[in-house]
């Protein structure tokens, strides 16, 4: 985790019998910088189009190497790209990918289809794998198949939610149990704001400010640029202003034994009891 | 981490993935199919390190579709495990060695079904029931227990299901779901997906 990156932290013997159950068995590379790879992004798929987030922190092991970075960078109107992984690497492979749309484009007359884009970028990618090449991309248009994940590992994957990178465990902690197809525009930026923003309270290498992109029949549009800090501060008013009530109401229960009983009925058919 | 089983019976192959596609800690996918069609009586499945699994598996299944295309007939079974076979052997010894664990299946109509079992070092072996992943320490003791030469059909996927219940109760990940496919003389039939109780 980042935290423990940070601050240096050895692994426990727990922990390395269960990252020995993974599947890598090339022993790593030593490499003579540290590179960059901290992130928060995602994208996911509702009735409205396609919603894409991430966070503006470009890290650089234990420095913030730039606060403004942009993670979202478009390929033509109904293409965005979002990128995770080493900075310099991302941003040549998206020129690359961009550079091959294009051509295709003028060859045969019609886009190339997202499907087509990702299994190109995968193949373009594929001849690097073993090497220290590392871009964790998701495609994200408008078109039959409108969501893909490639990775520089070789994963190419189709599917309607996915958040990458270092702060995606807190994106989809806060994204799994929210996302609905039947969402309307709001409701999902607000959704995607919301996974960046506790992504970036938790995550070291994920912070400063949140891009949000729709993309509908129309193309994309983007979003001004916010900064994550004003959340936090609104958030923080809101939950003072929340806690002065609750005071009030534990000073006239004093003395009386309550018991609150909250059912939360979620996917898993998880049965919530909470006893004071 | 990932799960792969067949059953061979006296005229059809059952076999059977588990759907998740997963990165570190994270199930990216819960709906990946892990089947590759090579043929209407073949399949190829294929686990291993991320991204050599699809490529690889893609590229014996355009190689199978081209020698169809070139030749007019199709391989059998047991010409096409062999040509996977030489294909995982000539790149391990590479400097790029694709890293997969496969099962293929396949009916022929002269030799009948048959399964191979080959691992990621090209070790290539017919056997009546095999299965991959931490999942197979598990499962192979109910499958020697329990396997016939004469299963039908019903009773090879209760023994599918035994082995996945087993999986469900003592293996410490959680396979949500499992795709089943069964192939026999009139090509390759998609079962229901199996669901073990508790998990969603």
């Amino acid at each position: 985790m980042a935290l423990q990156d940070v601050s240096g932290f050895q692994d426990t013997p727990i922990h390395t019998s269960l990252s020995s159950l993974s599947t890598s068995s090339s022993p790593p590379t030593r490499r003579p910088f540290p590179l960059s790879h901290g992130t928060t992004t995602l994208a996911f798929v509702f009735q409205g189009g396609v919603i894409a987030a991430a966070d503006t922190r470009a890290s650089c092991s234990g420095l913030v190497a730039c606060p403004s970075a942009q993670k979202i960078l478009p390929i033509h109107s109904h293409l965005l790209v979002t990128t995770s992984g080493s900075g310099a690497d991302c941003m040549l492979w998206e020129r690359i990918l961009a550079r091959e749309i294009r051509l295709y484009q003028l060859r045969h007359g019609r886009r190339l289809s997202i499907t087509g884009s990702a299994k190109l970028l995968s193949h373009m990618l594929h001849p690097f794998k073993g090497t220290d090449v590392c871009v964790a991309a998701t495609l994200c248009g408008w078109d039959v198949e409108e969501l893909f994940y490639v990775c520089s590992d070789g994963t190419r994957l189709q599917g309607e939610l996915f958040s990458v990178g270092s702060g995606s465990p807190y994106a989809y902690g806060v994204l799994d149990g929210e996302v609905r197809w039947s969402l309307n525009e709001e409701e999902a930026i607000s959704l995607a704001r919301e996974a960046v923003y506790r992504a970036t309270h938790r995550d070291a290498y994920s912070g400063n400010c949140v891009d949000l992109f729709h993309i509908t029949a129309q193309g994309y549009c983007r979003r001004d640029r916010e900064d994550l800090r004003e959340e936090y501060h609104r958030k923080r008013e809101r939950k003072d202003a929340g806690s002065h009530a609750t005071s009030l109401v534990l000073t006239l229960g004093v003395g009386k034994r309550r018991s609150v009983e909250r059912e939360k009925i979620q996917r898993g058919g998880v049965k919530w009891h909470g006893v004071e | 981490m990932e799960y792969l089983i067949g059953i061979q019976g006296q005229d059809f192959v059952l076999v059977a993935a588990d759907n998740v596609a997963a990165h570190s800690i994270v199930k990216m996918k819960q709906d990946q199919d892990k089947m590759f069609k090579l043929s209407d009586k073949i399949l190829l499945l294929c686990v291993g390190e991320a991204g050599d699994t699809v490529q690889f598996a893609e590229y014996i299944q355009k190689n199978i579709q081209l020698y169809k295309m070139r030749n007019g007939y199709e391989l059998s079974p047991t010409a096409a495990a062999n040509f996977t076979r030489k294909n995982l052997a000539d790149y391990l010894r590479s400097r790029t060695p694709y890293h997969v664990n496969l099962l293929l299946a396949g009916f022929d109509e002269t030799d009948g079904p048959g399964l191979y079992y080959m691992d990621h070092l090209s070790a290539l072996a017919k056997a009546p029931f095999a299965a991959h992943g931490h999942g197979a320490y598990l499962t192979l003791s109910i499958l020697d227990r329990y396997y016939r030469p004469d299963l039908t059909r019903d009773e090879a996927v209760d023994l599918l299901k035994k082995c996945i219940e087993e999986l469900n109760h003592r293996f410490i990940l959680n396979l949500p779901s499992f795709s089943v496919r069964l192939i026999d003389k009139d090509g390759t039939h998609d079962l229901e997906k199996l669901i073990p109780v508790g998990s969603k």
